[in-house]
């Protein structure tokens, strides 16, 4: 705890000037504030004459003092209001952009563990959090100490017997605001988990509504929600009972000191050790305390939320993304193509994805990679990328070993087509040119039209300009596929992987896919994951996967006749009707044999 | 207090940006007060007693300060200590009632309060459950729980901070008019400030508002920006976008900083204001009070207590003014809420809607027509016959219409034109509980809610037995699997399947439809592969699952396809084709074509497969895609 709270206070450290100038401003305010219940307490003594003759000058020239003293408090209290906020603003701003960048770098294995929602609540909340611990634990804490040294001071220049009589409560209730927030927090948790379930309830019933609809089971889930909801309720009012417990207390321990001042003070007057302003001096500064001592709890709350959330957002920022460049890397430079797998294997952190896999692609090649899902297509495909290092052998580009290239070089030489399409709440053009700014109109159109999307472009409302993804117009699937190939065109990658999932696109767009193909792979050295037989059909060198091993390799024409394997897997493909077939054919032979 | 961490965040509600018009948000403001006050309404009693709290709780509170002014005027002026002794014991009565008043109301209130976020949550569920199919389809899971959990957090906090202010500002208004009764003159005097006062709060929050509004907007876009990031991070990686990327986001960071910044001077520049007016009430209670002291008509105890009515005066004012950024979340939160709650769900039971009697099975398409947009037909006219027991296959490439067809006669949406009967009952006469109770429907993608394997077969049927659910997990070859497991039927379903394979899952939903024991079943067939061994499990649960009932299939499986009674082939929302196997393999049709190519390429070893064929479909017996 003390590590993580000690790094916010570093990042809080390099704004240093606004950083003083806040604790200069706080430090200026509190002096200022402990000065009023001063002047309020000679202004009483004046008005009733203690120690002379009353005067109505004095107390006009203290009027004056006060409105005066209250005035210039109020500038430096601005100052620390605002800087601290200035302050902590700024922290969150930096981490804000460590941890878009950070994140934006980690390796997917990274981001196939972390879920997208638990990744943003990091840097909403947590974020959040450590801005709080910047703005109340390192700059306003300061009043709480300043506040309640001072206020004592004061008090005990003023009649050291009831000051220690008065302040006695203060530790009392200083204690109990910290023990009451610990338990709290305990609290706090439970209803957490609570409520964690309910959202269980609720994100289950809406991703699962078509079923629970096909039951009829509404019913059933408004009480299964009712229940849970009532569980939340009964933890939130339990948490909110004892809050208000907490508060009511503090403020009459509070309270009670008045009472103590008064009884012990009131003595005081009477014996004439004391006067009637030097009382309500007492009163007053016993009363500057409320605020820092209400805080005092939720400043220890703060401390140990900023101590989690930090520990979570600096878990992110040190997290080490295996990929990345060597110290000796070197750009890839030109490349021809010529690509190498030598004994590759490689495994996600709960199974073994590849294993020993060799093969060679020839520049301008095209390689068609077979296979089940799950057999290890795509998988060999993200280690050519580096998006992942396999955990044996090498993958080599023109003889030179990838982990040796830099990542962005080697990067900008592989154009990949992926098979979930992801468009960017962008322009057409933006989204085309996303992989190469210094695109100009031309590169896009050319893009676009060898990816025969151009004409339904020119269709859209305001043409390339339209903006589409999440917030903009919404195209369909064989558009999508097809904007994401022009895309890919656009960086004119002398590698190319095409990952080819026409599943959700009508015969026509198919077909103008396949012609698009045609038109990409010319001239380079392209892969294809091929779901189709069709779509193998510029292939040189056909791979089929499986369970993560080559199965089978070679031409088309040799895999044909070889029969073996390559039959297999378009049975796989076709498993389920095949397996009809099969045994339509096994009846029809059965039935041939049994006639007479 | 409460650390929001569940899915998201406050981040799913970007593209909510929309609420910046400001005559707009005033009039949710009242509306949104409104809608909250009515869900106060059933909670009468317990507002009443608080209310009496808090007026014992107001007298408390401006008894101490008077408590210690008749002290000093009284016993301390005249040295009278038995008097001041008596008066301490008092002063210990009045703490004791201020406590329990104080801890009466705050509790009485957060219970009211935590009671109408409990309705609100229930009404937002049971609304959601209400409404149609379509309107899930439009809208996000992610958007729908933003509303359900951040857009209700954002009232729960606004109505704590509510709980807390009613006894204050209550509290106000009682020292407002004790000072009056005690001497009007000075209290006059003390705060003939304040109305200039509120003018500039007034003033301040019009300026204020738009200020917010836009720090909100600028962070919506900030983590707009990071979560497109993420869901695109592979992209963004394979076309080396990191640096233009950091740059935008910087732009957008800092945008929000500077707009945050701003809004923070203006928030901060109230408190110097509040305090200067404090500062003169200060100053003219010393200067006219200390006066009034001396001419003998004011006791020096009032002076004291005046001063710290006056510093009590101005806390919450200064507090209220700090949680203005609350109220105006609270106030879009709750528009976003209610409008969610007024959305109307359309397909409603007719008020004459009758019981489903016990369904024979006999299911008739009249010319159906169906759009899901406007003007975008997706069946048009369509006429079918299926008879009690039969089992119909659809087949026919995607956007063919064969996914509606089947959801149109477990009314997910109502037909745009002609009309769907079972056993000569529209399905819009019944209603729509006794129409679900006698349907199942088992998906592609096999749902699981989180529970145990048993709760998950059991589904919306407490009342079958143990005993049941094993049978049904024997029909469909589940039984020996899952008793092998550690817990048997007791073990929690893992949400990724650790526990499972994807065929074991839907084998589960299988098993859940055999106990609902639907009379008409609607099956979507999974694509997915899975290993031999299952794919014969799932063909032998689909014969189980099938037999005696009414079947609607969307059929991948050729075996399906085979031992349909009526295969009914379907195009661009039509109808081209229909009969058995047989008989639409002898008609020569798109049918017979695509059963040839498969026959073809099963018997010569996929010899010509990679030629390009594929001018039919590829959901239909051959080429469907792994």
């Amino acid at each position: 705890m003390r590590r993580t709270l000690w790094r916010i206070t570093k990042l809080a450290a390099l704004e240093k000037g606004r950083l003083i100038i806040a604790w200069v401003s706080l430090i200026t305010a509190s002096v200022l504030f402990l000065a009023v219940p001063r002047l309020v307490g000679n202004a009483v003594d004046a008005a009733v004459g203690a120690g002379g003759q009353g005067d109505s000058g004095d107390l006009v020239r203290l009027g004056l003092l006060v409105i005066g003293v209250i005035a210039a408090r109020s500038i430096f209290n601005y100052g620390n209001l605002y800087m601290a906020e200035a302050v902590s603003q700024r922290v969150a701003y930096r981490i804000r952009n460590l941890l878009y960048d950070k994140l934006q770098h980690l390796s997917f294995a990274f981001h196939d563990r972390e879920h997208t929602g638990n990744l943003m609540s990091k840097s909403t909340v947590d974020v959040e959090m450590t801005r709080m611990f910047v703005s109340m634990g390192l700059i306003r804490a300061g009043q709480i100490v300043l506040f309640t040294a001072g206020s004592a001071t004061m008090m005990l220049l003023t009649d050291v017997r009831l000051a220690l009589i008065s302040l006695a409560f203060a530790p009392i209730i200083g204690a109990r605001a910290v023990w009451a927030s610990r338990r709290m927090r305990h609290m706090w948790l439970q209803t957490q988990i609570e409520m964690g379930k309910l959202t269980t309830v609720l994100q289950e019933n809406l991703s699962g509504q078509r079923v629970v609809k096909a039951f009829g089971a509404e019913d059933h889930e408004k009480r299964k929600f009712r229940d849970q909801n009532q569980q939340v309720f009964s933890r939130t009012y339990e948490v909110q009972r004892a809050q208000s417990f907490n508060t009511s207390l503090m403020q009459i321990v509070f309270w009670s000191a008045s009472g103590v001042i008064l009884w012990f003070g009131g003595r005081a007057v009477i014996e004439g050790r004391m006067t009637p302003g030097e009382l309500t001096e007492f009163f007053l500064y016993i009363s500057l305390l409320v605020q820092p001592i209400r805080m005092l709890g939720f400043l220890v709350n703060t401390f140990a939320r900023a101590a989690s959330a930090g520990e979570r957002v600096f878990a992110v920022l040190d997290a080490d993304s295996p990929v990345r460049d060597l110290p000796e890397a070197a750009p890839i430079g030109e490349v021809r193509g010529h690509v190498r797998f030598e004994d590759v294997s490689f495994g996600y952190t709960n199974r073994e994805a590849v294993r020993s896999v060799s093969f060679e692609a020839r520049p301008g090649q095209v390689t068609a990679l077979m296979g089940a899902p799950g057999s290890g297509k795509t998988t060999l495909m993200s280690l050519l990328a580096r998006f992942y290092d396999p955990d044996d052998g090498r993958i080599t580009i023109d003889g030179k070993d990838i982990r040796e290239c830099q990542l962005a070089s080697l990067r900008s030489a592989i154009g990949i087509v992926q098979q979930d399409v992801f468009l960017f709440s962008a322009t057409v053009a933006e989204n085309i040119a996303y992989g190469r700014e210094d695109a100009t109109m031309d590169d896009i159109i050319i893009a676009a039209r060898t990816a025969q999307i151009h004409d339904e472009i020119m269709a859209l409302p305001e043409g390339y300009e339209t903006v589409i993804g999440e917030r903009g117009v919404s195209l369909s699937g064989g558009q999508r596929q097809r904007l994401s190939i022009a895309r890919t065109l656009a960086l004119d990658p002398p590698i190319l992987v095409l990952d080819d999932s026409t599943s959700s696109v009508d015969a026509g767009t198919e077909s103008r896919i396949q012609d698009a193909m045609a038109e990409v792979v010319k001239g380079r050295t392209t892969f294809i994951i091929a779901h189709r037989l069709s779509s193998i059909q510029h292939a040189g060198l056909v791979i089929v996967m499986q369970h993560g091993e080559i199965g089978e390799m070679g031409t088309p024409e040799e895999l044909i006749e070889s029969g073996g394997l390559f039959t297999h897997v378009t049975e796989l493909q076709y498993a389920t009707s095949l397996n009809g077939v099969a045994a339509e054919r096994a009846g029809a032979t059965a039935r041939r044999s049994a006639a007479p | 207090m409460m650390v929001n961490t569940g899915t998201g965040g406050n981040w799913v509600s970007r593209g909510q940006q929309g609420d910046i018009d400001e005559d707009g948000t005033k009039l949710y403001d009242q509306r949104v007060i409104l809608r909250l006050l009515s869900y106060v309404g059933p909670y009468k009693f317990p507002v009443f007693l608080a209310m009496m709290a808090v007026v014992v709780y107001t007298g408390a509170t401006v008894a101490i300060p008077l408590i210690i002014a008749i002290g000093i005027d009284r016993y301390i002026e005249n040295g009278d200590l038995s008097g001041l002794n008596t008066l301490a014991v008092w002063f210990g009565v009045v703490l004791v009632v201020h406590y329990a008043a104080n801890y009466a109301h705050q509790v009485l209130l957060a219970r009211v309060s935590q009671r109408v976020i409990y309705d609100l949550r229930n009404d937002l569920f049971r609304h959601l459950q209400d409404l149609p199919m379509s309107f899930h389809n439009r809208h996000k899971v992610g958007s729908v729980m933003s509303r359900a959990q951040n857009d209700v957090y954002q009232l729960q906090e606004f109505l704590d901070i509510v709980v807390l202010s009613i006894g204050d500002l209550l509290s106000l208004s009682g020292i407002i008019g004790f000072m009056l009764v005690r001497d009007w003159q000075l209290s006059l005097l003390s705060f003939a400030s304040l109305p200039v006062l509120m003018v500039i709060i007034w003033v301040w929050q019009k300026h204020a508002r738009p200020a917010f509004l836009r720090v909100r907007v600028a962070i919506s876009q900030v983590n707009a920006s990071l979560a497109e990031n993420l869901d695109g991070v592979r992209v963004v990686q394979s076309m080396n976008r990191q640096r233009t990327n950091m740059g935008a986001f910087d732009e957008l960071n800092d945008h929000h900083l500077q707009t945050n910044l701003r809004a923070q001077r203006l928030a901060s520049s109230l408190m110097p204001v509040v305090e200067m007016f404090m500062s003169f009430s200060l100053a003219a209670t010393i200067v006219f009070g200390g006066r009034l002291v001396l001419g003998g008509t004011l006791g020096a105890g009032q002076l004291v207590q005046f001063t710290l009515y006056i510093q009590r005066f101005y806390d919450p004012i200064r507090s209220l003014t700090m949680q203005f950024t609350q109220l105006q979340r609270a106030m879009a939160s709750g528009a976003r809420i209610f409008d969610l709650l007024d959305t109307k769900p359309d397909l409603v039971d007719a008020p004459d809607a009758s019981t489903m009697p016990q369904i024979q099975g006999a299911i008739r398409y009249e010319n159906v027509s169906f759009a899901y947009e406007p003007g975008k037909e997706v069946l048009s006219g369509v006429n079918l016959d299926v008879r009690p027991g039969e089992t119909i296959a659809f087949v026919g490439r995607t956007g063919a219409g064969k996914t509606t067809m089947a959801a149109l006669v477990s009314r997910f949406y109502d037909v745009v034109g002609g009309r769907i009967t079972i056993d000569g009952h529209d399905v819009r006469d019944v209603t729509r509980d006794s129409l679900a109770k006698q349907m199942g429907i088992v998906l592609q993608e096999p749902f699981q809610f989180s529970g145990t394997i048993m709760e998950n077969i059991r589904y919306n049927h407490p009342e079958a037995d143990d005993e049941k659910v094993y049978e049904a997990g024997r029909a469909v070859g589940l039984h020996d699997h899952i008793m092998s497991l550690p817990d048997g039927y007791e073990t929690m379903m893992e949400e990724r399947g650790g526990n499972m394979s994807l065929g074991q899952r839907q084998l589960v939903s299988f098993a859940r439809a055999l106990v609902a024991d639907p009379r008409i079943i609607v099956l979507d067939e999974a694509t997915a592969s899975v290993d031999t061994q299952t794919e014969q499990l799932i063909q032998q649960a689909i014969g189980r699952m099938l037999h005696g009932r009414t079947a609607i299939v969307i059929a991948h499986r050729l075996s399906t396809i085979r031992n349909a009674d009526k295969i009914v082939v379907m195009e661009k929302g039509r109808i081209v084709e229909l009969g058995n196997h047989d008989e639409l393999v002898a008609l020569g049709g798109l049918y017979a074509k695509q059963y040839e190519l498969h026959a073809r390429l099963a018997a010569f070893g996929a010899k010509r497969a990679y030629a390009p064929a594929n001018e039919f479909d590829d959901e239909v017996p051959g080429l469907a895609p792994a």
